[in-house]
């Protein structure tokens, strides 16, 4: 495990996603208002890159014709077979118990400690005064 | 908001050679022109298709992503998913690095059109359209002969003109038509198969004008979803009980993007029925489990997903492990991807088998 600088925060705007490669493993970095988190890419249950999902919401139903919408943008549904999992948690909406996209831990640092920190160096240069998502992976 | 990301796919080879069975290829009103008489064209632009499921212009279930396709099959430089054969390499045929795959089109053919022989003009150009922006480009892909199976001389027409290509792996039709499979209209089209030595191919959907239940429209997608495995029940019924395969002893019969799980207890529930009131079919002279043994391969994908994965095995036993052919339904959004799909607990020649050796031994692949 190595804190790897992944983008500069500006990459992300609030609403978006990034695709980042660490150590191999494909990585998808959201930005929920301002709010960073990453998931493991590869979908549990048969592989498709979340990435290239769409972001929904929440839709409960207390009966026909009735339903609620909350949480917009939060929940990223699969290309594929459509499972979805929430951003915050990585947890399948429909089976939490059995079906979790692995998630990794991210936060947002100034270049200034970058710069000093043990951190694994990446592709792009780091200036002082900017600031990176950095994700634990 | 999305941001279109795009990283170039790593290749995900497995160990074994892989025939995807389902590939649909987008094959476009505009390159039918040149295939089509001046006639044709001219009805197909004033017209339009029109299937047998009355006024309706879009399909009766609405599917749940547009184009029914993978939400990253759309090519990156435009048009419908499945039209691009340059990223189909990339997504499917290189990244998977595939021996072969079977394309089987769907609309626009004019498959079950209400006009005869519009129907017929229509599966022409969608064959001339497949070998001519598909199979004449990459060797890997064979085509399916698209039948109009509601104008049947017509389909033996367009099968003999297809038999002997290299080209062409199988006879196309649809589970859902005017009348059930066994009855004797449809008996022409699988003569001519037999005769040009080609499987026939049921792929689901299409649309037949009857509703897709015996009690009348569903309501959902996912309805119709599941009914793919009760029409294609009905399928196999009735080609045996109309002796379809006393009749046609060479009709190899592919069941395609129904699963097969349910398989097994149609065999039983056959064969239970047959042992009592055998006497009202007299012409069914075997069990018909013996019959689905020997007339009939089934396609993977969808992918049965039980929650004992043992469950699976016990009903790919049931139908043999060299029955069943693997598919992946690209580009569609319920695509099976070959490194995963398959249980875990196969043997080493029982994967080889459904990957690869049993297409290559059905559709005569070397």
């Amino acid at each position: 495990m190595a804190r790897h600088v992944v983008a500069p925060v500006e990459d992300i705007p609030p609403g978006g996603r990034k695709l980042v490669e660490v150590n191999g493993r494909a990585i998808v970095v959201f930005n929920l208002d301002g709010e960073f988190f990453a998931l493991n890419n590869r979908c549990p249950h048969r592989g498709g890159s979340l990435c290239h999902g769409v972001t929904t919401s929440v839709v409960e139903s207390s009966e026909p014709g009735e339903y609620r919408i909350s949480r917009p943008g939060e929940i990223i549904r699969c290309p594929w077979h459509s499972w979805e999992f929430d951003i915050r948690t990585g947890k399948s909406w429909c089976d939490p118990g059995r079906l979790k996209a692995r998630q990794y831990r991210v936060s947002v640092e100034l270049g200034t400690a970058l710069i000093e920190g043990p951190y694994v160096a990446e592709t792009f240069p780091v200036s002082v005064e900017d600031r990176y998502v950095v994700v634990d992976a | 908001m999305n941001i279109e990301v795009r990283q170039p796919a790593r290749a995900q080879k497995t160990r074994y050679g892989i025939v995807d069975c389902d590939i649909h290829p987008k094959l476009l009103l505009e390159e039918y022109r040149r295939h089509l008489s001046n006639q044709w064209w001219s009805h197909l632009q004033t017209y339009g298709l029109r299937p047998r499921h009355g006024f309706a212009k879009t399909y009766p279930m609405p599917k749940i992503t547009p184009q029914a396709a993978r939400r990253d099959a759309w090519p990156p430089n435009g048009g419908l998913p499945g039209s691009d054969l340059d990223f189909m390499r990339e997504q499917l045929l290189d990244l998977y690095d595939m021996d072969y795959g079977i394309m089987n089109p769907l609309s626009p053919t004019g498959q079950g059109d209400q006009n005869p022989e519009f129907s017929a003009a229509m599966a022409f150009a969608a064959n001339e359209a497949q070998l001519e922006r598909w199979t004449r480009r990459e060797s890997r892909l064979k085509s399916s002969v698209v039948v109009p199976y509601e104008n049947p001389e017509a389909s033996v027409v367009e099968i003999r003109r297809r038999a002997g290509s290299k080209e062409f792996a199988q006879v196309f039709m649809l589970s859902r038509t005017a009348e059930a499979h066994g009855r004797r209209r449809y008996w022409p089209i699988y003569q001519a198969a037999v005769e040009a030595g080609l499987p026939v191919g049921i792929h689901v959907f299409g649309y037949s004008g009857w509703a897709l239940t015996n009690s009348g429209w569903p309501s959902f997608y996912i309805e119709e979803m599941t009914e793919h495995a009760t029409g294609q029940a009905a399928v196999v019924a009735s080609m045996i009980f109309e002796g379809l395969f006393e009749q046609f002893r060479e009709l190899k019969v592919v069941l395609i993007e129904s699963g097969f799980g349910w398989l097994p207890a149609l065999g039983w529930r056959l064969d239970k029925h047959w042992a009592r009131m055998r006497d009202e079919v007299p012409h069914v002279k075997r069990p018909p489990s013996e019959y689905i043994r020997e007339h009939f391969w089934v396609s993977t994908q969808p992918m049965e997903e039980a929650e004992e994965p043992e469950h699976v095995m016990d009903a790919m036993r049931w139908i043999g492990f060299d029955r069943i052919l693997f598919a992946s339904d690209y580009p569609h959004w319920d695509f099976d991807d070959p490194v995963l799909a398959l249980p875990p607990s196969l043997t080493e020649e029982q994967r080889r088998a459904i990957y690869a050796g049993n297409a290559k031994k059905l559709y005569g692949l070397a």
